[in-house]
């Protein structure tokens, strides 16, 4: 049973972080129809501008301020860069601009930063929690108190504002939002804001847990895309549920099954999601017309 | 222009030839492999223009796969694996001649495609992409955790192919064996893509469900291109590892998989010179950018970007309309 809780705690955690970075991928889907590639260097630049702000001598939350605000800059750009030229460009070239983003932002971070990996430090300490004989990282519980901060704060955005509304409207149907009256540019550029500054706060928020270098943004982007899949790409409670589920998975998988496949498990499992239920666990079919 | 009347502009025929027709192809793509060794000065450029030849042979499977029918993978360096590690470890652990493992990879390769095609060709757009992806990952996965049979992430040694009594060895004489092969796999694609099989495949690209209402058994077709597809990257992956002498999971791994699709995009998507000269610019512009070693994959980054924003359909169509438009 504590063998049970300790797999359950460390699943959560990282299916926590996966809930982000899926999160930030429905929210640009859904905007603008982009599966964005980049979105696990979101992470890694939240990670890794913290790490080196801080060795400048700016003090952590300070430094993590910057870095996410720096990292929504980076965020812009690549709409304002890359994506706006390129509009009205088949999905398969939207993907290969933005895995180019992706080796981009990859470069230059080797190269602003270094090749080295790095850690932050805990914010409460190290000491563990027992918990019905499993031991908790209280950073852990900073992951998923600050993952179910960002869900709750979304939610409200999306049911109670305004611009909330507007951002639905154009997810649901951009001729028609345009048609309404909302700037729907803008808000296409508002997503990628937010999905960077959602992917640096996930990165920030699990440094002091897994280390962090220059090249962790492609495997986060690859367990977020899947999760996002999961649980129905555009459905943003998919995302939750489906980070989750890849994430206690993959820790399931790593103690009862084998931890050299600890990577394997998260992709069989959508494979076999897949096969059975063609649109995600929580996505409608789509009817194509002739 | 002394005659405004001129029919064509010169280039824009021999391009127009070079990518309507079929012996025009393939001699184009005989020119472009027989002239670069003309004022190539070191062997090093053979070894750079062989990597080239063999990569296209996999970037033309894909486009067989992306261009004509319509189907996006992000898994095909499984395939290659498959192929390069074929020739590592059959001729090693049983003694096969290395031309038999490059077809038992070849057939590994066929039959996992045709079984794992099956549900995988069912879903659409993104999610196959996603689906290929986690494919083309867990092929990967297991050469890098089967430690025992294929050296784990270092990698394994690959014997010399010996034909004839004669082992092969030498950038030119690879240049030579890749360019000549990637020619025949341009014309046995070209071939297919005249068939009714090609000609399913573009209703297929088109409109599933149009080319469905019309009879055009969809699933099969799709399977059919999946599994050639997979040959041709199977093969190109045994040739690469033949050549290259050693062999790591990097082949398989997701950022080759990418490279195809990026190859095959920038190229031309549904266009054979395309997809050839797509590959030289993949493989080419690291080659150039040693110097600045450090700014390389900025400067990758850079061009993937740049090339798909300014020239969407790829180089090759895009090249022909703009011909083609200033003769008219």
């Amino acid at each position: 049973m504590a063998e049970f809780l300790q797999f359950a705690f460390s699943g959560l955690t990282v299916g926590a972080v996966y809930a982000l970075v899926a999160l930030g991928f429905t929210l640009i889907y859904n905007a603008s129809d982009v599966v964005n590639f980049a979105q696990g260097e979101f992470v890694m630049l939240g990670g890794m501008a913290t790490v080196f702000l801080t060795l400048a001598g700016l003090p952590v939350p300070l430094a993590a301020l910057v870095a996410i605000l720096a990292t929504t800059v980076v965020g812009i750009g690549l709409h304002k860069l890359a994506i706006e030229p390129a509009r009205g460009a088949s999905p398969v070239t939207l993907i290969i601009i933005t895995i180019g983003a992706s080796i981009f932002l990859r470069g230059a971070a080797a190269i602003v930063f270094d090749k080295r990996f790095h850690q932050l430090p805990p914010w409460f300490g190290a000491e563990p929690i027992r918990v019905g004989g499993a031991s908790v990282l209280p950073q852990s519980l900073v992951v998923l108190a600050g993952a179910a901060v960002i869900v709750v704060v979304l939610w409200a955005f999306f049911e109670r504002t305004l611009f909330g509304k507007a951002v639905l409207a154009t997810a649901a149907n951009r001729v028609a939002a345009k048609l309404a009256g909302i700037d729907t540019g803008f808000v296409i550029g508002f997503s990628f804001a937010v999905s960077a500054a959602i992917g640096a706060v996930a990165g920030v928020l699990v440094t002091p847990i897994t280390l962090t270098s220059y090249d962790v943004g492609t495997l986060m982007a690859l367990k977020g895309f899947a999760a996002a899949m999961l649980g129905g790409m555009g459905n943003p409670i998919g995302a939750v549920v489906g980070g989750l589920g890849v994430g206690l998975l993959e820790a399931f998988g790593a103690g009862y099954i084998s931890s050299q496949y600890k990577d394997a498990v998260g992709f069989i499992v959508i494979l076999v999601v897949l096969f059975v239920m063609p649109n995600g666990l929580f996505g409608r079919s789509k009817i194509e017309r002739v | 222009m002394a005659n405004p009347a001129a029919p064509t502009h010169p280039l824009s025929r021999i391009l127009a030839v070079a990518t309507g027709d079929k012996i025009g192809t393939l001699v184009v793509l005989a020119l472009l492999v027989v002239l670069p060794p003309l004022v190539f000065p070191s062997s090093f450029y053979y070894r750079v223009g062989a990597i080239v030849w063999i990569l296209a042979i996999a970037s033309i499977g894909l486009n067989l796969l992306m261009g004509y029918a319509g189907q996006v993978s992000l898994g095909h360096a499984g395939f290659i694996g498959i192929g390069a590690y074929a020739v590592a470890i059959l001729p090693q652990r049983f003694g096969l001649h290395g031309l038999a493992a490059m077809a038992a990879g070849a057939a590994v390769s066929a039959l996992l495609a045709y079984f794992a095609g099956r549900p995988i060709l069912r879903l659409r757009g993104h999610y196959l992409a996603v689906a290929t992806l986690g494919f083309g990952i867990l092929i990967a996965m297991v050469f890098t955790n089967e430690a025992a049979w294929t050296g784990g992430p270092d990698g394994m040694r690959v014997p010399r192919l010996v034909l004839f009594g004669w082992p092969v060895r030498g950038s030119d004489t690879w240049y030579w064996i890749g360019g000549a092969t990637m020619i025949l796999s341009a014309w046995l694609a070209l071939n297919l893509v005249d068939s009714p099989t090609g000609r399913a495949l573009r209703a297929i690209h088109d409109s599933e469900v149009a080319a469905k209402v019309v009879g055009v058994d969809v699933a099969r077709y799709k399977l059919t291109v999946f599994v050639i597809s997979a040959v041709y990257a199977s093969i190109a992956g045994s040739f690469l590892a033949l050549f290259d002498g050693h062999i790591t999971p990097d082949a398989a791994g997701f950022l080759r998989s990418v490279e195809l699709v990026t190859m095959v995009v920038i190229g031309g998507m549904g266009s054979i010179v395309g997809s050839v000269v797509g590959t030289a610019v993949i493989v080419v512009l690291p080659q150039t950018l040693t110097f600045l070693s450090d700014y390389k994959h900025l400067m990758i980054g850079a061009f993937i970007m740049l090339f798909m924003i300014f020239l969407r359909s790829g180089i090759v169509p895009a090249l022909r309309e703009k011909l083609f438009r200033r003769a008219a």
